[in-house]
C-alpha cells in the first residue's frame, strides 16, 4: 500500500517484480527451539533434548515462563568447554546425558535430539547420535533428531522441522484417509475432526498425534490439509510419501474455516448440500461472534512485523472478515505454494515483506503510525511508549485461534489492545 | 555436557547486555545468530523498559556461514554507529559466534569507527551472566576512565567541599537496583556526601571518563563491581567501601565505614527506620528460632543470613549460592551458622537440600519460590533471578534503613502472624478451626471441599475423620495420627519424618502417641 512507503530518511525498499519486499538485515525473531514449548504439550510422551549452549537453555526458560517449574518434558544438554575440545568426547557425553535422562523418565517413548546453532556449527552429527541411541533403546524409546537452530529456523519453523522428522518414521498405510497436519490445541483438533466426520469423511487423523505410539500411517491414499502455514518441509516430506496436499485457505475466521473444510469435502466427494447442512450452524455462530468485533476493528490500520508465518492468513482474515486495512504484512518466510489461495484473497496491492531489517521496518512503522502493530515482545513495550498500540504476536501461536468456534476469540485478541487504549485514563 | 532445565544465570553476553542497557549513549554490537534477540524481552518485559536495549545483533543465518560473516559484522557495526551515534561501542560474540571465530575486536579496529570501541572476550562455554557483567563493566571503566581526572582539592574557593563517591554495580535487570541506588544516594546525602557517578546504571561513556573525580568508591554489588573497584583502587588510589548495606546492622556498619573513608564523623541522629523496634516488639517473639533456608546470589544470601539470624532471631538451617565466584564468602558465612554450604547451580540439588533441612521459611530466588510452593513452605524472594513481580512499581529497596523495613515486611508476611498462629493451634480441635474446615467466610456449605486444601490439608482431613482401621501404613495408630494432626501443618512433615526415623532406629513397629512424644524429646533442638 502506498501509505507504507517511507516518508523520509530511508531508501526506497527493494520491491521485487512480484511486488514483494525482500529485506536482509537484523532480524528480531525467535529461533526454532521455541517450538518445543508447545510441541511438548502436544505430544504427551515425547521429550525434547536440546543439544546447545547456556544461551539455548536461557532462551527456553525465558520463553516458557512458569512452565519450566512444572517438570516439563524438555531440557538442554549444555555444551561445555571440554566438549569442544574433541568431538568423540561430545558423543560420549551426549550418550551419558541421554542414559541418565531416560533412566529418570521411564514414561518417555519418543526422544527428540534438537540441534542448535552451536551444535550445527561444530557439526555434531545428531542424526548419527539418534541412530546409535535407537540401537540401544529400541523398542522402548524411539530417538529422532531435527534442528531448531536460529541459523536454520525461525520460530514456528521449529515445528516444521520436528514434524518433517516424524514423517519418514510414519508407518505405511494404504487406507483412504484425511490427515490434519500441524499441532493444534486438543479442543480445536477435536472440533475440526468432528466437523470432518460429520461431512462423512470416515477416517480423519492428525499429525502429530497426542502419543508417540499413535502416529498416523501415510501413503498414496492419504490426502492432507495443512492447519498451519509454516509447514513447508513437512509438506514436502508428506508428498514424498505419496500423500496429496489439498490447497486451501487456512482455517482462520468463518470464511477461512469454510474454505478449508470445503477443500476436504470436495476431495472426498461430499455432496454440496450435505456440506452446507453440516457447516451452516457453526458458520453462523462464527459470523455472529465476529460481528461484535467488526464495529471495533473495521477501518483500523494494522502492521504485521514478521514472526510466525501466520501473518498472511491472519491479515487476510482481518481484512476480509473484519474490514481492517493492511499497512504492511511482514513474514519471516513466504511459501508461495502453500499460501497461493491466501495471497489471492488479500486485498489487491497489499504490501507484503519477507525477511527483515528491523530498524528500517520500525522506521516504516513510525512513518505510517498504524492503529495496531503486531510484533514480538522485544518491540511491543518500546512501541507502546511511542504511542503506538501493539498486539504481541506470540500469543497467536499459543492460543486456540483456528476454526469456527474460535473466530470470535481470534478477533478479540486484536481488539483488546484497542479497547484497553480507549478505556485507560492514565 | 550438563543436563539443564532451569538456569540461575544466563550466558555471559546477557551480562554484557545488562551493563549496556543500564547505560546511556553506549551501543553493543553482538555477533550472534538469528534468535539470540530473545534476550531483548527480558528487558522490555521483566523490567518493563520502554526502549529497546541498545544492542544490534548481526543475526547471521546458515546461508551466511559459507560467505563472509565477518563482512556482516562490519556492516552491522557501521549501520549501528550511523543510526545511534553512540559515544562508545562494545563489541563481542555470543556462544555461536565464538565458535565461528570471526574476530570482532580486530574487525572493529580496522573499521576506524569515530568512537571508542571496546572489545569483549566473554567465554560462553565456561562463564556466566554475572561474570559477563563484571568483565564488561571492568573493560568499559578501564578503557574510558580518564586518568588525568582526579578529585578536586578538598578545599576550594568556597571553602571545604563535600566528599564525593561513586556508586558502582547497579545494572539493568538487577534485583531492586533502581531503589537501592535511590536509597543509598539519600543516605549518603544525609551523611554529607555527594554522588559523583552511578555506574553502569544511568551513566554515559562521557560520565565514566570522570570516574576518577570521586574521593572513593562504593561497591554496591560485588558480583558486578568488585573487579572494577579493585582496578580503580590501583589506578586512582580510590578506596573501596566494601560493606554491602543490606540489613540494619550492615547499614550501620556501612555508615561507619563510609564516614571513616570520607573523613566525616558518624552522625548520632540518623533515622534508622522501624525494623529494630518491629523485631523487638512482642508480636515478633514467635519468630524466634524459626528455621530458615537461604539461597541466592552470594552477596544477597550472606546478607540475608545475617539479617535472619541477628536481626530477626531466626535459625539459619541452610545457606548457599549459585555463583561459584562467591563460594568463599558463602562458605565462611555457613561456617558461622554451623551449616553445610551449598554451592550449586543445579536447582534439583537445592530442592533436595531444602527438603532435608525442613525449614519453616525459604528465602531464595524465583526458583526457590516455586520449590517452596511445591513443598508448601512459606517463602520470600531475596535475589535474582526474579520474575516480573519482583520489579515492582512501588519503592522497594533492599539496602539501607528503608531496605531493612522492606525486608522485615517481606519476610514476615509469608509466615502466619503470631497471635493468629497461637489461636489456630489452641483451637485446632475446634470444629470451625480444624484443618479440615474451610474458611468460614465462604459459608459452611462449601466447607468440606473448600480451598483450605491448598495447605495440604487433605492429609489431615482423613486423619480427623473417624477412621476405622486400627493401624495405618507405616505402623501409625489412629490415635498417634490424630495427635500428629494437631501439630501445626508447617512442621508436621518434619515431626512425621522424625518419628518414623526414631521408630525404625529403635525397632518400634507400632507408632503410638507415646512414640511421637519420645521422638520429639529425642530430636529436641
Amino acid at each position: 500500500m502506498s501509505s507504507a512507503s517511507p516518508a523520509s530518511g530511508c531508501d526506497a525498499p527493494p520491491v521485487g517484480v512480484d511486488g514483494i519486499l525482500r529485506e536482509r538485515g537484523q532480524r528480531e525473531v525467535f529461533c526454532g527451539l521455541t517450538g518445543i514449548i508447545w510441541l511438548h504439550r502436544k505430544i504427551q510422551d515425547a521429550f525434547f533434548l536440546v543439544v546447545g549452549s547456556r544461551t539455548c537453555a536461557h532462551l527456553l526458560q525465558s520463553a516458557a515462563g512458569v512452565m519450566v517449574f512444572a517438570e516439563p518434558r524438555f531440557g538442554t544438554a549444555i555444551i561445555e568447554e571440554k566438549d569442544l575440545a574433541g568431538l568423540a568426547d561430545a558423543n560420549e557425553e551426549l550418550d551419558r546425558v541421554v542414559n541418565r535422562l531416560l533412566a529418570r523418565r521411564p514414561d518417555i517413548k519418543l526422544l527428540f535430539l534438537v540441534g542448535s546453532c552451536p551444535s550445527e556449527v561444530i557439526k555434531l552429527d545428531l542424526s548419527r547420535a539418534a541412530q546409535r541411541l535407537n540401537g540401544r533403546f529400541s523398542p522402548n524409546v524411539r530417538v529422532l533428531n531435527y534442528s531448531g537452530s536460529g541459523i536454520e529456523t525461525t520460530f514456528t519453523q521449529g515445528e516444521d522441522a520436528c514434524l518433517s522428522a516424524l514423517v519418514p518414521d510414519l508407518a505405511f498405510s494404504d487406507e483412504k484417509q484425511l490427515m490434519i497436519v500441524g499441532s493444534l490445541p486438543d479442543i480445536v483438533e477435536d472440533q475440526l475432526t468432528r466437523l470432518l466426520g460429520d461431512l462423512g469423511i470416515s477416517k480423519v487423523v492428525s499429525l502429530p498425534a497426542r502419543k508417540a505410539g499413535q502416529m498416523p500411517g501415510v501413503g498414496p491414499n492419504t490426502k492432507y490439509l495443512l492447519a498451519q502455514p509454516f509447514l513447508a518441509e513437512t509438506g514436502t516430506a508428506l508428498d514424498k510419501r505419496g500423500a496429496e496436499h489439498l490447497p486451501a485457505l487456512f482455517p482462520f475466521g468463518a470464511e477461512g474455516t469454510t474454505a478449508w473444510l470445503h477443500a476436504a469435502a470436495q476431495a472426498f466427494g461430499v455432496p454440496e448440500a450435505r456440506f452446507e447442512q453440516v457447516i451452516a450452524g457453526p458458520r453462523e455462530r462464527a459470523r455472529k461472534g465476529l460481528a461484535l468485533y467488526r464495529e471495533k476493528l473495521a477501518g483500523k490500520r494494522i502492521f504485521f512485523m514478521p514472526d510466525s508465518q501466520l501473518e498472511v492468513p491472519l491479515a487476510r482474515f482481518l481484512a476480509g472478515e473484519l474490514g481492517m486495512e493492511l499497512v504492511e504484512v511482514g513474514t519471516p518466510y513466504l511459501h508461495k505454494g502453500h499460501l497461493i489461495d491466501e495471497l489471492a484473497a488479500l486485498p489487491p496491492g497489499t504490501m507484503i515483506s519477507e525477511g527483515q531489517d528491523v530498524d528500517k521496518q520500525l522506521d516504516r512503522v513510525r512513518a505510517a503510525r498504524p492503529d495496531l502493530t503486531v510484533c514480538g515482545l522485544g518491540l511491543a513495550n518500546p512501541l507502546e511508549k511511542e504511542g503506538l498500540s501493539t498486539k504481541w504476536a506470540i500469543e497467536l501461536v499459543f492460543s486456540p485461534i483456528h476454526g469456527y468456534e474460535q473466530a470470535g476469540d481470534l478477533a478479540e485478541l486484536f481488539s483488546r489492545p484497542l479497547h484497553r487504549r480507549d478505556l485507560l485514563r492514565v | 555436557m550438563q543436563l539443564t532445565v532451569w538456569t540461575y544465570e544466563g550466558p555471559p553476553h546477557v551480562g554484557a547486555m545488562r551493563v549496556a542497557t543500564g547505560m546511556r549513549d553506549l551501543h553493543y554490537v553482538l555477533h550472534a545468530p538469528q534468535g539470540d534477540t530473545y534476550a531483548d524481552l527480558l528487558f522490555t518485559m521483566i523490567e518493563r523498559r520502554d526502549h529497546r536495549p541498545p544492542v544490534t545483533y548481526t543475526t547471521f543465518q546458515a546461508r551466511d556461514l559459507g560467505k563472509d560473516t565477518a563482512e556482516l559484522f562490519k556492516t552491522a557495526a557501521r549501520d549501528a554507529y550511523d543510526r545511534f551515534q553512540p559515544q562508545a561501542m562494545i563489541v563481542g560474540s555470543s556462544c555461536t559466534a565464538e565458535l565461528i571465530q570471526d574476530d570482532p575486536h580486530g574487525l572493529s579496529l580496522t573499521m576506524g569507527l569515530p568512537c571508542p570501541v571496546i572489545p569483549l572476550e566473554l567465554p560462553s562455554y565456561s562463564r556466566k551472566e554475572n561474570w559477563g557483567a563484571s568483565e564488561t563493566f571492568y573493560q568499559i571503566v578501564r578503557t574510558l576512565a580518564d586518568k588525568e581526572r582526579k578529585p578536586l582539592p578538598a578545599v576550594g574557593e568556597n571553602g571545604p567541599r563535600r566528599p564525593r563517591a561513586n556508586l558502582l554495580g547497579p545494572t539493568a535487570l538487577g534485583f531492586r537496583h533502581r531503589d537501592d541506588v535511590a536509597e543509598i544516594t539519600r543516605l549518603l546525602g544525609d551523611l554529607g556526601i555527594d554522588v559523583n557517578l552511578v555506574a553502569p546504571m544511568g551513566s554515559s561513556p562521557a560520565d565514566i571518563a570522570g570516574i576518577g573525580e570521586a574521593d572513593f568508591n562504593i561497591c554496591l554489588y560485588p558480583e558486578i563491581a568488585a573487579q572494577a573497584c579493585s582496578w580503580l583502587e590501583r589506578t586512582f588510589r580510590q578506596k573501596t567501601v566494601k560493606t554491602v548495606p543490606i540489613g540494619l546492622l550492615a547499614t550501620r556498619e556501612f555508615v561507619s565505614e563510609v564516614c571513616a573513608v570520607a573523613g566525616l564523623p558518624v552522625p548520632t541522629d540518623l533515622d534508622q527506620g522501624r525494623m529494630g523496634w518491629w523485631s523487638r516488639s512482642i508480636d515478633s517473639t514467635y519468630l524466634t528460632g524459626k528455621r530458615v533456608f537461604i539461597f541466592g546470589d552470594g552477596t544477597h544470601a550472606v546478607a540475608a543470613a545475617r539479617v535472619a539470624s541477628e536481626e530477626l532471631g531466626f535459625k539459619v538451617v541452610g545457606l548457599g549460592c549459585y555463583n561459584r565466584e562467591f563460594a568463599r564468602e558463602v562458605r565462611a558465612a555457613a561456617e558461622k551458622y554451623g551449616v553445610e554450604p551449598l554451592i550449586s547451580d543445579d536447582y534439583l540439588a537445592v530442592e533436595e537440600a531444602i527438603e532435608a533441612a525442613a525449614p519453616e521459611l525459604v528465602l531464595g530466588t524465583q526458583m526457590e519460590r516455586h520449590i517452596a510452593k511445591r513443598l508448601r513452605l512459606p517463602c520470600a524472594v531475596i535475589s535474582a533471578p526474579v520474575h516480573v513481580q519482583d520489579f515492582p512499581a512501588r519503592h522497594s529497596p533492599q539496602m539501607g534503613f528503608e531496605g531493612a523495613n522492606v525486608l522485615f515486611d517481606t519476610w514476615v508476611h509469608p509466615l502466619v502472624m503470631g497471635l493468629e498462629e497461637h489461636l489456630l493451634t489452641m483451637f485446632r480441635e475446634d470444629f470451625e478451626f480444624s484443618d479440615a474446615a474451610g474458611p468460614s467466610h465462604l459459608g459452611h456449605a462449601s466447607a468440606p471441599a473448600a480451598p483450605a486444601a491448598e495447605q495440604a490439608e487433605s492429609e489431615v482431613a482423613t486423619i480427623t475423620a473417624p477412621a476405622p482401621a486400627p493401624a495405618e501404613e507405616g505402623g501409625w495408630t489412629n490415635e498417634a495420627l490424630a495427635e500428629l494432626g494437631k501439630i501445626p501443618f508447617f512442621v508436621r512433615g518434619k515431626a512425621r519424618r522424625n518419628t518414623e526415623r526414631y521408630a525404625s532406629e529403635h525397632g518400634v513397629t507400632t507408632i503410638t502417641r507415646d512414640t511421637l512424644y519420645e521422638a520429639k524429646s529425642h530430636y529436641a533442638r
